[in-house]
């Protein structure tokens, strides 16, 4: 229902599209490695992602993208066994641009050894004011199944709903800005199906005072991001951006994240720093040690449901290394990037349990984590 | 009756936003398109690597207890 509900969106809001041209993405192919390095996990794996324009008014989209996982988080160290796994995602989009409305529908799948992923999405863009303007509606419907190994009976589902308008404005000659409104419902199985909490235990066989049970989350959550972004040109060629985003929750969470970025060109060499922040309080039903077992109706111990701190420093390279005075055959245009995210997290209400100390007054855990990524872009 | 009169409130709600908006298509723009070149600028892209935007999203929404605000993603977990 819900979902025909959004497709009349869509068909009426094409309606109002008018005579004026709007503009399609540009043709582009990007090659990307990227490696996740941080608190005892490897992720690394390949995206390759191609946009190609068919007539005057369609453009096609297409995205691979894999993780490979090797995992001895905390969780996986104080809990469990470490693992690896790979999880696959295949991405199909389309924009059709009709006047100064573009449509745009997509259509993603994921695929892990325990949890497939499902969601179509589409969103209704139409320019206005000479262009000035933008306004996008978007929807998005998941399904997922969630399944754990070695138990072949477990089989979950999870159906999310995304619901999103956009507005984005060029204010002065020198100034663009953004702001975007989601509201996401979740509905189904929200637990990760290994994860456990503790609670204290003085009569645990181990003799450190405390055990584990299964987490047990809520069945639904429903959460509002409110984000806000402006850039900014300055006189000698460069670029200022700050964003802010406001997030809250039924769970209780709340958040406030901010970054700043600077973006210089430097002939053939653009470079890029950003600094990002995030803060938010922890879930309401998320405790690092409950009193007793079953303590209370709804339970958790995931670390980022605890309240927290991030930060994270960028640097960014990019060398465009064939432009269109000098083009290759097809090939207008072509660049390769590398960057790295230097993130530290400060975990407010979750111990590390691989310390020896009196229970209740373990260090809190810290993470950090490097991101690489190098990537080719080819513009054609 | 209230059910109902929801859902078309929900119908009519961007219909409303659109048309009200494009009723006001007459609007002089105060940034002409030959005022544009800087904004045309590629350092000016409000997100110029979706490929690496997508990726780094993703990190974001596996490593915190929040997401969204930004655009859209896809599915998965690979957070643990």
């Amino acid at each position: 229902m819900t979902v025909l509900r959004g497709l009349l969106y869509a068909s009426l809001l094409a309606a109002f599209g008018s005579a004026h041209a709007g503009v399609l993405p540009e043709d582009r192919a990007d090659i990307l490695y990227h490696l996740y390095d941080g608190g005892g996990v490897e992720i690394d794996g390949p995206s390759i992602l191609v946009r190609k324009q068919v007539g005057k008014s369609l453009s096609f989209v297409a995205n691979h993208y894999v993780d490979m996982v090797s995992s001895a988080s905390i969780d996986v160290i104080t809990t469990a066994s470490p693992y690896t796994e790979e999880r696959k995602q295949w991405s199909l989009g389309m924009d059709y641009l009709r006047g100064d409305t573009t449509m745009r529908i997509g259509y993603t799948s994921s695929d892990e050894s325990d949890y497939d992923a499902e969601t179509v999405n589409f969103s209704v863009s139409q320019d206005m004011f000479g262009a000035l303007t933008t306004l996008t509606l978007s929807y998005a419907l998941g399904d997922d199944i969630v399944r754990k190994s070695g138990d072949d009976t477990f089989e979950k589902f999870l159906d999310k709903q995304v619901y999103g308008v956009g507005l984005t404005q060029i204010l002065t000659k020198n100034l663009i800005a953004t702001l975007n409104f989601e509201t996401m419902t979740d509905e189904g199985f929200l637990n990760n199906p290994y994860r456990t909490v503790r609670y204290l235990n003085a009569s645990d066989v181990s003799g450190r005072g405390y055990s584990y049970e299964e987490e047990l989350y809520p069945n639904t959550r429903t959460s509002n991001a409110l984000g806000i972004r402006a850039r900014y040109f300055l006189p000698y060629r460069a670029a200022i951006e700050g964003e802010y985003r406001y997030f809250t929750d039924t769970w209780d969470i709340d958040s406030h994240t901010a970054s700043l970025s600077y973006v210089h060109p430097w002939g053939d060499f653009t470079f890029t720093g950003k600094f990002r922040y995030h803060d938010q309080t922890g879930a309401h039903f998320y405790s690092d040690l409950f009193p007793r077992a079953e303590a209370t109706n709804f339970r958790g111990r995931d670390k980022e449901l605890s309240e927290l701190t991030s930060y994270t420093v960028k640097l960014k390279a990019a060398y465009t290394f064939l432009n269109e005075d000098q083009s290759w055959g097809f090939l207008k245009k072509g660049s390769v990037t590398a960057s790295i995210d230097v993130l530290h997290v400060d975990y407010h209400e979750f111990s590390d349990l691989r310390e020896l100390a009196l229970i209740g007054e373990e260090p809190l855990y810290e993470l950090d984590a490097d991101i690489f990524q190098v990537f080719f872009s080819f513009w054609y | 009756m209230e059910k109902n009169l929801s859902a078309i409130g929900r119908l009519l709600l961007p219909l409303l936003i659109i048309g009200g908006l494009s009723g006001c298509g007459n609007i002089e723009p105060w940034v002409k398109p030959y005022e544009r070149d800087r904004l045309a600028d590629p350092i000016m892209a409000l997100d110029s690597d979706p490929v690496s935007s997508a990726y780094l999203q993703h990190v974001y929404e596996a490593r915190e207890g929040a997401r969204g605000g930004e655009g859209a993603a896809g599915g998965g977990c690979g957070c643990n």
